[in-house]
């Protein structure tokens, strides 16, 4: 009993309850057909959405006023590029995810620059420069779609018994943020700062130091997530970081992370990303229209953070 | 207590408490019109949660509050007071830097409406301006945002003696010279006699006693919450004065000498920011160090100044030594509330609580547990949230924090403040331990005990160094004739 009050207790436990209801009411209705397949998809597209959520959550961590708006951009950007660096050719795959973790940290580090030297608050700065980067973007690649190198596109959806095995890269990579987070020095610094900055720097923290690479850190996922969708889904899309910007914070937020800062757990990320995809699907799969779609979508998000946020965080 | 048949404002036994702290106990005091009231005090001494009262910005928690022998403790605000025709001046300047001179006037003067009212406004304060600062060179005009410090504050007096359809019978100036000079200062406390003798009552706060001396008819010293002395100016001599806002009788239990030598290693040398001469605080090897004089006057400035000093070359402040602070402020400048109590005290020892990259738990875990029996903190497990702890408990993590790291230096700002006498002599006897071992201490405080725990002090007025004192100097007296200038 214990040990599942523990259990109830955990901050991401509403995203895990509320995805996995979702996908029993999307079963039951279609009396038990393609529930293996619904979760497969679901694994999938959640991947990309985690990606984004760990580098935002982070920067959310950093309390009040610290979010990134320009993810979308940074992911067209690093696509972009990187699908034009690699050419289609399979021997360029790992250059051009260099280079594509290198447009990240490059926007994270324009970010910050505005935040910190010119004093821009980072809502304001991360959605200015967003539209450089995406400028930028367009102008590089003039609209052409470059197919990505063949092993890319295959890993990306190679799946075997019915798990992605991205998805499964993602999770390790999930692991090691959350011990990051925990029991590093870095860690501790940015949930320190979320809950105080000037006693944070009173302790004898490095403040503007880890507030910098939190911000190339979030640059530098998005850049993944950039790479890893255009691979994905056959090129670079000058669109396709559109849906990323409201999921990579709808995420962070479904999944118990405190939005005020100072608070944060990586496995309600998954339970999270999980239950939006599902979310959608159940809707799709009841045969609602749009608009009912995006008003449902609305509301059940708004149910999940109210129950969430009823509940005292605990480790 | 006199009270003739000219009283204007009567207090009657009032308090105010703000949560467990008692501010006002029970203050009974009048003021006629005709008169000047110089009300003198130190810090936390309650003038200025009387003067709030007065002013309606607060409300009393307990007695009856008079103006013209009316009882008005129940509807009483701000609004009343004007209606009332009792006027402030507080420290905080109350302008909007966005409005100019004129525009400011009318925030006080709804009556000034229709067309031409900022007109009518403009002549209104600048006529008063003439006749209490003759000579000034303040446009109505100008926004209040463009003016110096020392404007704003002629501006602000003169709009709190300017009079539209009530007329003005009490003005309280709460500190009105602190940023004029001379000359200005001159002509306010003169306009301010000729007020009085106009019929007129001020109540003048200032830590300037020869102000209050040459311009009040009356003192009245506040201590602790409440009134100690109430009696003519020319009863009091700055001496009496000042003995009478100390505590004079207290017993000097001095602390055992200790041999700080001069010859031990250098740990700080620092000069504050506006100390514009070649003073600078010294501090070598084991020393305990106090900061003092009056609230707010550069001490917490000049411990963070060292702080930073120590991780950023800074002009004038040479450390050699990790320093570490204790936050007196706790809410804003040191807890991490959604934190346990064992990660609250080891933030500052991480760097020696990992293993490779990791922080290792079980150091972790033993470091908490090691302080807890070290500091007494009264929990029953540090893992569970510092918020569970009283104030007292929760500033005793903070010096956990400080102690425990490997700094050298230990810099603490007021950090005493809500701990309860038992607490603070463990802390007492602790700091002692450690300077013998070695470690050097800066210590902020306000309060006049501590301050003999400390081989030497200096004191702070406006920012700068004003005075040190070692040894058997210390003492209480001498330092709140440094920090109110009585030499001036």
């Amino acid at each position: 009993m214990t040990a599942l009050r523990h259990l109830l207790r955990k901050p991401w436990i509403g995203a895990y309850a509320g995805a996995l209801a979702i996908w029993l009411a999307t079963v039951a209705f279609t009396e038990g057909q393609g529930g293996g397949g619904v979760l497969t998809a679901a694994l999938s597209f959640a991947t990309f959405s985690v990606l984004v959520a760990i580098g935002q959550m982070y920067v959310i961590t950093l309390g009040p006023g610290n979010v990134d708006l320009s993810i979308p951009a940074t992911m067209t950007l690093a696509g972009a590029v990187s699908m034009k660096v690699m050419d289609g050719n399979n021997a360029m795959i790992v250059p051009g995810l260099a280079i594509a973790l290198g447009c990240g940290a490059g926007v994270g580090v324009f970010n910050y620059g505005l935040i910190r030297l010119l004093r821009i608050p980072p809502i304001i700065a991360t959605l200015s420069s967003s539209f450089l980067f995406l400028s930028a973007a367009i102008s590089y690649s003039r609209g052409l779609r470059i197919k990505p190198p063949p092993l890319l596109a295959d890993f990306t959806t190679w799946i075997v018994w019915g798990v992605p095995v991205l998805a499964v890269a993602g999770m390790v990579l999930t692991f090691v943020m959350s011990v990051i987070l925990h029991r590093t020095i870095f860690g501790r610094t940015v949930t320190a700062i979320g809950q105080n900055a000037r006693a944070a720097r009173l302790a004898g923290l490095p403040v503007d130091r880890v507030r910098f690479a939190t911000y190339v850190m979030c640059g530098m996922f998005a850049g993944l997530t950039g790479y890893l969708v255009s691979g994905f889904s056959g090129g670079a899309a000058l669109n396709m970081g559109a849906e990323y910007l409201l999921a990579s914070i709808a995420v962070v937020v479904i999944g118990g992370t405190s939005v005020a800062g100072g608070f944060a757990n990586l496995p309600g990320l998954w339970g999270a990303a999980m239950l939006l995809f599902l979310l959608v699907t159940m809707l799709n799969t009841y045969g609602f229209g749009a608009g009912i779609r995006m008003v449902l979508t609305g509301v059940i998000i708004i149910a999940v953070i109210a129950v969430a946020s009823g509940r005292r965080p605990s480790g | 207590m006199q009270s003739t048949d000219r009283t204007l404002v009567e207090f009657d036994g009032v308090a105010k408490s703000f949560g467990a702290v008692k501010a006002l106990a029970g203050v009974s005091l009048s003021i006629g019109a005709g008169q000047c009231l110089g009300l003198v005090g130190h810090n936390g001494a309650g003038k200025s949660t009387l003067m709030n009262i007065l002013a309606g910005t607060l409300s009393a928690s307990a007695g009856r509050f008079l103006v013209s022998g009316e009882d008005v403790s129940e509807r009483y605000g701000v609004t009343a007071a004007n209606r009332l025709g009792i006027r402030c001046v507080f420290q905080e300047l109350s302008l909007c830097p966005n409005r100019s001179v004129a525009e400011n006037a009318r925030i006080m003067h709804p009556s000034l409406k229709g067309i031409c009212w900022r007109r009518r406004a403009a002549t209104l304060i600048g006529g008063m301006l003439d006749t209490i600062f003759p000579g000034h060179d303040i446009d109505p005009s100008q926004l209040v945002g463009d003016l110096s410090i020392a404007r704003r504050q002629m501006v602000e007096i003169a709009r709190a003696f300017s009079a539209t359809d009530t007329p003005v019978r009490l003005v309280i100036l709460d500190e009105p010279t602190s940023s004029l000079d001379g000359v200005l200062a001159g002509q306010l406390l003169a306009f301010v006699r000729d007020f009085v003798a106009g019929g007129g009552a001020v109540i003048l706060i200032s830590h300037l006693l020869n102000e209050i001396l040459t311009t009040a008819d009356r003192v009245v010293v506040m201590r602790d919450g409440g009134v100690v002395a109430d009696r003519p100016a020319s009863g009091f001599t700055q001496i009496t004065l000042v003995e009478s806002m100390g505590s004079v009788a207290q017993e000097q239990a001095r602390r055992e000498q200790r041999s700080a030598s001069l010859t031990a290693e250098l740990k700080i040398s620092a000069a504050p920011a506006m100390q514009g001469d070649a003073t600078t605080l010294v501090a070598r090897r084991g020393e305990v160090i106090g900061l003092a004089g009056l609230g707010g006057h550069g001490q917490t400035e000049m411990l963070v100044r060292i702080f930073q000093g120590q991780r950023k070359a800074q002009a004038g402040i040479t450390v050699s030594g990790n320093t570490a602070m204790v936050a007196g402020d706790r809410q804003s400048d040191g807890l991490f509330p959604l934190w346990s109590i064992c990660e609250n005290a080891t933030i500052g020892s991480l760097a020696r609580l990992t293993r490779g990259w990791l922080i290792d738990p079980r150091a972790e875990t033993r470091m908490g547990e090691e302080w807890k029996q070290k500091i007494g903190i009264r929990t029953p497990d540090m893992a569970n949230p510092i918020l569970s702890l009283s104030g007292g408990n929760q500033q005793k993590v903070l010096f956990a924090r400080a102690l425990g790291s490997d700094a050298d230096i230990i810099l603490m700002d007021d950090p005493m403040r809500g701990v309860d006498i038992g607490t603070k002599q463990e802390v007492y006897g602790m700091l002692r331990q450690e300077a013998a071992a070695g470690r050097t201490f800066i210590w902020y405080t306000t309060e006049m005990d501590e301050l003999k725990h400390c081989d030497r002090v200096y004191v702070f007025r406006n920012g700068r160094i004003v005075d040190e004192l070692s040894g058997d100097s210390i003492s209480g007296e001498r330092v709140l004739h440094s920090s109110f200038e009585t030499a001036a």
